[in-house]
């Protein structure tokens, strides 16, 4: 399935949000999620289910004014 | 006395602080030397934001451990949004991420100036407050749009000095001053466009609670140096506005008593 992971183009085979985040190698509270602009909370994202060519955000702590 | 006993400390959403400098965390030389800028300013709160994770190089992670040894209190932004949608979700995100209510609102209208969206700004605000958030909104000095956001349930205001990252300092300070005037009990923080320490004492000695910045100090020759100037300037600027300034006027006024001037001034007269 193809989906847009921030903002690129990526190819994925996990249905799920969390699987997704979890492949990526990311620590399920050390990132933040949104899908098509919606934030995803936390315990939301094992039942969000991705879409061929869903917009996909997962965002980290950085520096900012 | 009363009112001065009142002001001592900075009180933010029912939170206190000792410094009435807020410091951004951005465009620093190096992590180290961020850290001791944040040290040097003595600011209890230290604004964040949020970007996208690009791999497992954990670079958010980094950072989040960094900022945490300041001990400051963590400010996050929705920098970069330019819509209510875009706004209201990051700030979402932000929450989780950064497990606070606090939000600097950011909705910006404008690409040469990044000056805020004021309707989508109170459209945002009044969202976000409803969903318990504690809006802290970059707002312009517009006085009527003051008034919605603290409508909205905004506690906090903080009207821009100048554009962001212009170092312009109060571009309109008879605004400022109206800002003030008509919210007496309102915390008003002046946020973006400070360029010097003299600037923001300026700000404070109109009776401001407090200012947030960023470029200035990140982006001087010593950044360490330079937040240690603002923080004495902050300190400076709202011990004279306690102290009560005198009204400027045109005219000279002796400031030597004038009773019994010696013979010579005599000589002057008629």
């Amino acid at each position: 399935m193809k989906i847009q992971l921030n903002g690129a183009s990526y190819d994925t085979e996990h249905p799920e949000l969390a699987a997704l985040v979890a492949a990526l190698g990311h620590e399920a509270d050390k990132v933040a999620t949104a899908v098509d602009g919606l934030f995803v909370a936390r315990p939301a994202r094992a039942a969000t289910l991705l879409r061929e060519g869903c917009a996909v955000e997962i965002l980290a702590p950085m520096e900012g004014g | 006395m009363t009112t001065v006993q009142a002001s001592k400390q900075l009180n933010l959403y029912g939170s206190e602080f000792t410094s009435r400098f807020l410091i951004g965390s951005a465009q620093y030389p190096s992590p180290a030397i961020l850290l001791d800028a944040i040290r040097a300013s003595h600011a209890g709160i230290v604004t964040v934001s949020l970007r996208r994770e690009a791999g497992k190089d954990g670079a958010g992670q980094q950072f989040w451990s960094l900022i945490q040894k300041s001990g400051a209190r963590l400010l996050p932004n929705t920098a970069g949004c330019k819509t209510v949608k875009e706004a209201v979700n990051t700030a979402h995100m932000a929450r989780e991420l950064f497990a606070t209510p606090w939000i600097k609102l950011e909705v910006i209208g404008e690409d040469d100036t990044l000056q805020p969206d004021v309707f989508g700004l109170v459209e945002a605000a009044r969202i976000l407050c409803a969903e318990g958030f504690q809006v802290f909104p970059y707002t312009t000095d517009d006085l009527v749009v003051a008034d919605k956001l603290l409508a909205a349930g905004c506690e906090v205001l903080m009207p821009w000095g100048a554009p962001i990252g212009s170092g312009r300092g109060l571009n309109n300070p008879f605004a400022l001053r109206a800002l003030r005037a008509h919210f007496p009990d309102t915390t008003l923080i002046v946020d973006a466009g400070i360029g010097l320490p003299s600037q923001a004492a300026q700000a404070m000695e109109l009776g401001y609670d407090a200012i947030l910045l960023n470029t200035a100090v990140a982006k001087a020759g010593d950044p360490v140096a330079m937040a240690s100037a603002f923080a004495q300037a902050i300190a400076a600027g709202h011990s004279a506005f306690k102290a009560g300034a005198i009204e400027a006027r045109d005219m000279a006024a002796p400031s030597t008593p004038v009773l019994g001037s010696p013979f010579w001034h005599a000589e002057h007269e008629s």
